[in-house]
């Protein structure tokens, strides 16, 4: 009971200390995203700073297990494939303890990635580092930054588009929106939407 | 051509189960459908709203699952007992799920045969999320498992799993005030 109480105020100061730094709940809007590097499913290591001429990134957390996440990995390589070239490229991170969720260790993500023929990066978050800073709660969680001189701007945190079980009756489709706003100069309208994902997987 | 025949055969009984899940796109109704078999109720948000504001004495605890997401079976449990524990109490518990439509009949009924589940559920099937989720609770980032426990205007929200003794205080912070 003592060690429980140690633990516990223990913890408090950890959180209390990490919090006044970094801040509860990720990102919001206009806040710079921190860069990263992380290991691809090819072995190497990416980080954002490797793509030179990127005018942005679709930033995805997401994974195997999901249903939604499988949902949408379609959609979101013909977001790599639309908007890589226009200098947009998608960087997939998979955010979820592999030792909770095994389907989603390394050997499952390139599995994946060769059968659904993948063009992007495919990350695993070592550590689960870098999910928290963001503030991705679930997947699959989108942020579209903007290369700026001061760094990735946050432009915008959400989901994919408003239909998640049918890509073909989708009215809204909020990450191209983004990406075409950021790539005439403008605003991005809805920089922020909700949907249902599956809680991004830690040991409890 | 075994196997065309075949394929036809799948193709014919695909067509068959088909409308089972047409109504959703272009449902004005706010209850879309009920399964007969197990008395599965399907609504969209307009349709649940409703039933997750339930002005009365009840001390109302909805929780939102689906069979694919681990936590929210491993909390399940909880649930149901606490649905059994705390029925004199005045505490109801529903169960809302989000699974997919179409596997409404391929998991869902099987899983609350197979586990003979007592809690009232319903199925929320309303592709709009970025309209109902906030609506829901503003604060919610829309991960499962989620929960609301109120009673009449007091209302508390959760985007967290749980353990028994944590759904236990809650609830009897809503008993006790």
């Amino acid at each position: 009971m003592r060690n429980l109480k140690l633990i516990a105020v223990f913890v408090c100061f950890i959180s209390l200390t990490a919090f006044t730094v970094t801040g509860t709940a990720g990102y919001d809007i206009g806040d710079i995203a921190t860069d990263f590097s992380l290991q691809n499913i090819d072995g190497k290591k990416v980080s954002l700073s490797d793509y030179n001429t990127a005018k942005g990134f679709i930033v995805v957390f997401t994974c195997n297990t999901c249903p939604y996440a499988v949902a949408y990995e379609d959609r979101i390589e013909a977001l790599n494939k639309k908007y890589a070239s226009k200098g947009y490229p998608v960087i997939a991170i998979m955010p979820n303890d592999t030792d909770v969720k095994p389907g989603d260790n390394m050997q499952a993500m390139q599995a994946r990635a060769k059968a659904k023929g993948f063009t992007f990066p495919y990350l695993m978050d070592e550590g689960q580092k870098i999910y928290p800073q963001y503030g991705a709660t679930k997947t699959p969680h989108v942020y579209v930054l903007e290369k700026t001189t001061k760094g990735n701007v946050v432009k915008y945190i959400g989901a994919i588009d408003d239909n998640y079980q049918d890509a073909s009756l989708v009215k809204t489709k909020y990450v191209e929106n983004a990406v075409n706003a950021l790539l005439e100069g403008k605003e991005v309208e809805q920089t922020k939407t909700r949907a249902i994902g599956c809680s991004i997987k830690v040991k409890r | 051509m075994k196997q065309l025949f075949l394929l036809f055969l799948f193709v014919l009984s695909a067509c068959k189960e088909a409308p089972k899940d047409a109504p959703l796109s272009e449902n004005t109704s706010t209850k879309l459908e009920q399964n007969d078999d197990i008395g599965l109720e399907i609504y969209d948000y307009d349709g649940l709203k409703p039933l997750i504001n339930v002005d009365d004495n009840t001390i109302h605890v909805v929780n939102f699952w689906a069979t694919w997401c681990a936590p929210c079976i491993k909390e399940l449990p909880y649930f149901e007992k606490l649905n059994a524990d705390y029925k004199e109490k005045n505490v109801e518990v529903l169960l809302v799920s989000l699974d997919f439509p179409r596997k409404y009949e391929t998991h869902l009924i099987p899983f609350l045969k197979k586990n003979s589940i007592q809690s009232k559920v319903v199925c929320l099937d309303d592709v709009d999320q970025n309209r109902w989720v906030p609506a829901i609770n503003e604060t919610w980032s829309g991960a499962l498992p989620a929960t609301i426990i109120y009673k009449g205007d007091k209302r508390k929200f959760f985007e967290k799993s749980f353990t028994y003794e944590e759904l236990q205080n809650e609830v009897q912070q809503f008993l006790n005030p």
